[in-house]
Formats: structure tokens, sequence, C-alpha cells
């Protein structure tokens, strides 16, 4: 069948058990406690009144972390369990466990703590003064400094015919996965801590937890279970929740569920970077020939991923153009507001809002048309990018996506159509598009590679594991479709093992649009294996050499027509004692990065999008909506259409919201939208039809030749409606949201 | 005092009326398939249906069902058969996460209880109190519209 996806019964009948479905006997429930503060020196932390309340079994504070305090992925600068300051208002100073949900919640109020209140730092502008310092073991609040450097700046807007300089900026985004963060752990009899989290990366989980209970890898098993929902926010502060509760688990050695309500999990988690971005574009002859970009970051309290985040903006700070001359600075500070760190676009969504726009506003300038301009300068085969890798290695189709897009959309026709701020009606009219390059997988971010293992059973059943996670994008079906195809049997023969940390090798996490690539290239691996060992063993059964064996329709022929059944094949294994079972690894091409002049080999491939979106503003509300979606993407190669479109729709539909309708408020470092009745996101009624077109041209560089779609879907909206705006009103957005009361007062 | 759930009638005890119905559903009955999103009212992912309609199960308390006829995701699939409108769910890809999904079904279902031959936007409409935020509701629409056969 088509449309089949493993985990798709239990989804649509309520059998699917997420970690707050799961009960264990005993089991024991706890809860965070936050203080009310922004910034302040711990002084005192009663917990003794809280103790005394009904069915308390223990209030937990950092005092009892029996392993390391303070963790993170990069800089260790998280608090798990706040000890000395508070750094903002979502910094937890104890948890309660108590044989009831209701028991817990009552004895939050009854813990008390005395601080010495610090000045809040609430801005990257106020940070960068060094005035206040967020870490003190930190010299300043500077948390990374990314730059490009290429040519030639002061020669190369020397040379330029016209200058253009633009401001811009974004807001704060929260992912707003249905399902809060929960996790359930219990203590085995064997001595191993197990979880049972909504998170979307076990490894790092495990790593969260073993740090935080002082323990090794191996006495930490991390279980998968179906998510409800990540978009990069389930990496820190699910496996921060995760860590937590096994501790509580460890310390009360019970069974411990805890999961969050959504005032918590919005307070708590990490958001989207808000930027700040001064762009400067000279042009010399109609050409793109120097850009400055001054890039600031709002990293909030603690590290997480920004100096991953924020690389990613310097790639893509010029878009998908070649500009000779270029010297960008991406710094990102701490602040005491809520931290940011990974979010599906990852970087790329504030720097495309800024240069999609850039580039329409020179070609105005210019007096040429929009999408002559982009074709005047982007990037094409054997281009060299702001970052001085040179495309070489893989189709580069950007022209091929703005033509299907053109065409599609019907760009000029409708341009004709757009008002620019005059209509009879009360309504006004305007098309916009963007286009994109996106570096597939994490580039020169890390390490870069994983694992699948292919365990065939004698009666032709396969148990299919690989190590990236199923965030609900349908990663494990993927991963069912890439075998099924490659052994010519049918996706009903195989089961994929949900994964725990303990059974497969730390492939790493399903973020960065890495999951089919990377999990599909270890599958592929495997699939080389498992078929030589097969090969060699029933070539002489059917009379051919090992290498000439095909498979299809479930049968194992050689080239004279001679064939016996995957399950007869499997039983000839048996009679060898020959395991039919592969371990396969990708590791992905090499990446380089020299981070004092900003240039490398960043990503080894490319995904090339374009989208346009059609909008009506009302003339006296100056309400926005938006009328048509259409979106094209070079993925490289389909696995599943159905899961593809699905990551396209949801995609676009995110960065709508974050163009149109998310505006997350935090007021002195408080966020006021705490639930989706104040923090906004997208509803059916709400939405048009998307019009989704794929463009396949196989990646050398991946086994399976596909490449990513979950990060491109969302990248480019905002710019593209953004100039959609700009065509029916005449007024260009600069900041995001692009809200109705900022239309007005431009 | 009874109610009824998923076609079982329940007896329900003077002590438990003023309970949430979600936790009720949820912690009581184990039936784990209705969902907690918000607690506010606002997402829908708790929804059941209550006499065919389609209601927010953290707004409501267990009194609010007494001799009522109550729906929850358990409750579509008969004998192990996927309903229709599960299967087309399953059959246009409109499954991610599957947080939403429970809510989005039995929201669906009502729907097209009342309204075998519903438009997109009447779809879209009906569908608007729940919150779904992997899949930009299209193909969730679309395996409603492809459902509405089923009901005819």
């Amino acid at each position: 069948m088509m449309n089949w996806r493993n985990d798709g019964i239990a989804k649509v009948t309520g059998q699917a058990k997420y970690a707050d479905d799961i009960k264990l006997f005993d089991m024991l429930h706890c809860v965070p406690v936050y203080s009310d503060q922004i910034h302040a020196e711990i002084l005192e932390i009663d917990t003794s009144s809280a103790e005394k309340s009904q069915g308390i079994v223990r209030v937990i504070t950092a005092k009892d972390i029996p392993g390391v305090k303070k963790f993170g992925q990069i800089r260790k600068d998280y608090s798990l369990i706040a000890e000395d300051k508070i750094r903002y208002e979502g910094d937890v100073i104890a948890l309660i466990v108590a044989d009831t949900l209701e028991n817990a919640l009552e004895a939050i109020p009854k813990v008390k703590a005395k601080y010495n209140k610090l000045k809040p730092v609430l801005s990257p502008n106020e940070a960068c003064k060094n005035e206040v310092l967020i870490h003190d073991i930190y010299e300043s609040n500077l948390i990374n400094h990314h730059k490009v450097r290429k040519g030639n700046i002061d020669k190369g807007f020397a040379e330029c015919d016209l200058v253009v300089e633009d401001y811009y900026e974004t807001n704060f985004v929260e992912h707003g996965y249905l399902e809060p963060e929960s996790a359930v752990c219990q203590v085995r009899d064997d001595g191993v801590i197990e979880v049972y989290g909504s998170m979307q990366h076990p490894f790092s989980t495990r790593r969260f937890t073993a740090a935080l209970l002082g323990k090794k890898l191996s006495e930490i098993e991390v279980i998968t279970i179906p998510m409800g929902g990540g978009f990069g926010g389930k990496d820190d502060t699910a496996a921060i929740v995760c860590a937590r509760t096994a501790l509580a688990s460890w310390l009360c050695k019970k069974p411990v569920k805890m999961t969050y309500t959504r005032e918590w999990s919005i307070k708590e988690s990490y958001k989207r970077h808000p930027y700040q971005m001064k762009y400067k574009v000279g042009l010399k002859a109609g050409k793109i020939h120097a850009l400055e970009c001054d890039i600031v970051a709002d990293g909030g309290a603690y590290t997480s991923v920004s100096p991953w985040v924020t690389w990613r903006s310097t790639v893509q700070c010029g878009g998908p153009y070649i500009i000779p001359n270029v010297h960008t600075d991406v710094k990102t500070y701490y602040t005491n507001n809520v931290y940011t760190g990974a979010f599906r676009g990852f970087g790329s969504p504030q720097v495309n809002f800024a240069i999609e726009q850039i580039v329409e506003v020179i070609a105005d300038k210019l007096g040429i048309d929009a999408i002559t301009f982009r074709k005047n300068n982007m990037l094409r085969q054997n281009s060299i990018t702001v970052s001085q890798q040179k495309l070489d290695n893989h189709i580069v189709s950007l022209d091929q996506v703005l033509d299907k897009l053109i065409k599609e959309s019907a760009y000029y026709r409708k341009l004709k159509k757009c008002s620019f701020g005059k209509g009879d009606d009360s309504k006004l009219y305007g098309i916009g598009l963007a286009i994109s390059y996106r570096g597939c997988s994490l580039g020169a971010e890390g390490k870069d590679f994983t694992s699948a293992i292919i365990n065939v059973q004698f009666d032709g059943s396969i148990l299919l594991e690989v190590s990236v996670h199923e965030n609900g994008q349908g990663a494990e079906t993927a991963m069912i479709n890439i075998l099924a195809k490659e052994l010519g049997v049918p996706t009903s023969k195989i089961r994929y093992r949900r994964s725990s940390t303990s059974q497969i090798p730390d492939g790493g996490s399903t973020v960065a649009s890495r999951g089919t690539l990377m999990g599909g290239g270890a599958v592929m691996d495997a699939i080389s294996k498992l078929k030589s060992l097969i090969n060699k063993v029933i070539a002489p059964e059917i009379n051919c050499q090992p290498s000439e064996i095909t498979y299809k329709k479930n049968q194992l022929i050689s080239p004279e027509g001679k064939s016996v059944s995957w399950e007869e094949a499997m039983g000839i294994m048996f009679k060898n004692c020959t395991y039919p079972y592969a371990f396969g690894s990708f590791e992905a091409p090499p990446v380089t990065w020299d981070e004092e002049c900003g240039a490398g080999k960043a990503y080894f491939t490319y995904v090339y999008s374009a989208q346009a979106a059609e909008v009506e503003v009302d003339i006296k509300t100056k309400k926005v909506k938006v009328l048509d979606i259409f979106a094209v993407h070079d993925i490289g190669k389909i696995i599943n259409k159905g899961l593809l479109s699905g990551q396209v729709y949801g995609g676009v539909v995110q960065g709508l919201g974050m163009a149109l309708k998310e505006n997350l408020q935090i007021n002195d470092g408080h966020i006021i939208t705490d639930n989706f009745h104040n923090y906004r996101i997208y509803r059916a009624n709400e939405l048009p039809r998307i019009h989704d077109f794929i463009i396949e041209n196989p990646d050398p560089n991946t086994p399976s030749g596909a490449k990513g779609i979950g990060e491109p879907a969302l990248e480019l909206i905002s710019p593209a409606i953004a100039n959609a705006i700009y065509r029916a009103t005449g007024k260009r957005m600069k900041r995001l949201p692009m809200l109705a009361e900022d239309i007005c007062t431009q | 005092m009874h109610t009824i759930i998923n076609g079982k009638e329940i007896k329900l005890k003077k002590n438990d009326l003023e309970k949430q119905l979600l936790v009720f559903i949820r912690e009581d009955l184990n039936l784990t398939g209705t969902k907690n999103g918000c607690n506010k009212g606002v997402c829908g992912a708790c929804t059941v249906l209550i006499n065919n309609e389609p209601k927010r199960s953290c707004q409501l308390k267990v009194k609010d069902i007494i001799n009522m006829e109550v729906l929850t995701i358990e409750g579509m699939a008969k004998d192990d058969e996927l309903h229709p409108l599960q299967k087309s769910f399953l059959d246009h890809d409109a499954v991610q996460c599957g947080f939403c999904t429970p809510g989005m079904i039995l929201t669906a279902h009502a729907l097209l209880l009342k309204n075998q031959n519903p438009s997109e936007a009447e779809v879209r409409n009906a569908i608007k109190v729940n919150l779904c935020r992997c899949t930009g509701y299209q193909q969730i629409v679309d395996s409603i519209l492809a459902a509405a056969k089923f009901y005819r």
C-alpha cells in the first residue's frame, strides 16, 4: 500500500502510548517548582513545610544531585535544578515527588525561597555592555561570534554604484508541539534506569540523565515511544525533564512520572532566536558585489545549541546568491529571557526574511523585475557560496525550482493584479515569492554519522532498527520503505524495532532534516552487507554468481530466471547456520570550516527551494488573509510522497504562523502568552490549500539519493508573505510577526 | 447514575461527579487515547463526543455525562476493524505525531454524522476547534472529504 505508516493504526485508534499514557505499578508523580524571579541569587530554599504536606514522598533540591549540577550540549552552563542563581523565569528550584499528582501540585506554593534580586538583562543590546554578567564564570555575556570574511569588503563597497541599507528583526517563536513534555522513569532490577520520554534525541537525553545521576551511559536506557511533536523543541528541555524524572525515580527508588502543563512547557522550554539584522548590500553593474551583515541573536539564559543555530546563519546570510565580498558577524548574547535553541529552520528563517526582501528592494531601485534580478545573481552549477564553497558535487537546481514556481503559480499574470496600496475594492491584493538554498544535515556543526541494524528472522520476517528518531514525521516508515524496495519484499514483512539507547549505537539527533538522508544511508549500507551474506549462500542454489542475484517481488532471482522465494531463502540461511543480520552505518561526506574567515565546505549537499504566497489585505482592518501558497523543492529523491507532502504543508503552516500570527510576548522576562488561547497558532479555517511540487535530482552524495524536507519547507515563506504584503499595500514589513497594527502604523 | 461510554454502560459514583471528565476518562477508565494538550479548552486534543456533539473533556465534569452517550477514540473501531474515517486518515497521510488525531477524528465524525456532503470550507470550519502543529491540516481535510461517502 502506498499510504501506510507503521504507527498509523495505533495512532488512529488511540492505542499509541505516549509518555503520559504510561502507568507503572506504584508510580509516583513529580512536579517542578519555579521561582518568581528573573535574575536573582538564591539565598535559601526552605522545603520543610512542603515536605509535611499530604502525600509528599520527597522534595528534591540541587543539593540532592549525585552527579554534575550543570550540563549542556555545548557549554555546560544549564543548572538542571538551580542552586546558586536564577537566570530566567523557567529555572526550577525544586522537584516535588508525591503519591498523587494532586498532592504534588498542592505542595508547590509551600516551597519557600529567599532571594537577592539582581539587575535583569532583558536584551542583547544591554547584554553586550557586560555591565551585568549572567554567568559569572564567563568574562562576557557573548555566547558565540561567527564570522564570514570573503574578498575585500572596503574595496568591494568602494567599487559599488548603489548601496542599500536595511534593518530587520524577528521575535521569539514557541514550538507549540501538541504534547507537552513528559517522562516516566523506573529503576530496573538490573540497576539500569529506564527512561520513557517525549524527546527527539534519546542519546542526548541519556547524556543529560547520566550526568545528573553521576552514572555511566550504559547504566541509563532511554526507550523510544511515540512523541507528540518536536520541531527541534524536544531536544534540551525534553532531555532535562527526562533527567529530572530519572533523578526523582533514583532517589525515591520507585517509578516516577512527570508531565508538564502547557504553561510550564511554554515558560521553561527554549524558543526560536529573535534576531536583529543590519544589512548593507552593494551593487556593481546590477550584480551584488558586497554584503555586510551585523546580526545579533538573543540567546536567553543558557547556551543550549545557540552556536550551532547561529552558525547556519553565516552560510545562509546572503541568500542563494553569488557575492564576492562579504563581511558578516553573527553574535549571540546571554540575557535573562527564556533561552533559545533548536527550532525547525535553525537560524535560516531569520536571515531569509531579511535577504529575500532586500533583493526585491534592490530590484525596485534598479528598476528591474525581481525575478530577473535574482536570476542575474543566483547560485548555479560550480558557483561559489558566500562561505567559499564551490557547488560542484550535486545538481544546483535553483533555476529549475524558480521556473517551476513561476509557471505553477502563474506569477507574472498575477503580478499585474497587485494593488500596491491602491484599490477600488475593500481588499488589496499581492503576490510574493522567495527562494533559498539550504545545507543538508549538520554540516560543519558536528560529527555526523548514524547506524542501522537489519535482523532477518528465519521465517522471513524482518526487524529493522535505525538510530534516527520518530518525531511524527514518519522517519520509521521512510526507513521501512527504503528497505522494502531494496529487498523486493512487501512492507508488511518489516517490523520497525523501536530502538533504545542500549540496543543501537548513538546516531545523533533527528534534527537538521537529516533523518531520511542519514538514516537512509545507514540502511543502504546494512542492506549491502546483508545482501552479500545472503547472496553467498543462495547463489549455488540458483546456479549463478553471488553478484548476479536480483531481489524482486519477494523472490531472489538468477539471470536465467531461476529463483527462490524470500522465505525459502531464509530457510536455506538457517540450514547454512548463517545469520541474515547486518549492521550498517553512514558517515556524512567530509565538511570543513575555518572559523576565522567563515569559509569551507560547510555542507556536503544543499536543498533548493522556491515558495510563493498570495495575500489579501483588508483596507480597513489591515488584516492579512493568505489566499494561496505554492511550494517547490528539489529534495533529491522521493522516498514516500504522502509523508513528503505532509512535511511541506506542516512546514509552510508553521512558517506562516511565524510570519503572521505567533506573537510571543515577554514582559520584563516573564512570558505573557502562556497557553494556546493567547499564543495563537493557525487553525484549519484560516488557511488556504497549499500546492506542492517536488523536483527530483537524485543526490550523488547520499546512498538513497534523498536529501531532506523538514526545514526547507519552513524557512522561506515569511519573506514570500512580506513581498506579497508589499505588493498589496506598498509597505515593507521589517519585523516578524507581521501584524495588522504594524501595517497600519508604517 | 449511569453513563454510556463507547457503547458500554458505566455506573457513576457520587464522589466522582465533580472530577474533571478528562481525568476520569484517562486515569479511571484508562482510555488514554483522549489527550491533554492545553487543559484550557483551546487545543481540542481532549475532544470526546457526547450525544454525538464534540466536547472538550477538560472543560467538563463527570456529572455532565450522566445519562449521556460518550464516544472516545477507542470506540471508533469495531471488532478490530477500522472505521472508514480512521482508514481515510491513514490513506491520506493525515497522521504525523498523532497527538491531535483522536480529537480530530472525533470532531470530523460528528460533522459527517450531521452533514454527509460537506464542502471543504465546512470541513475546515468544523475542525477549527482542533489544533494540529504537524500537518498544516491539508491531508486531514482531504481525508474527511473522502470519508464523507461512507456516511451517505
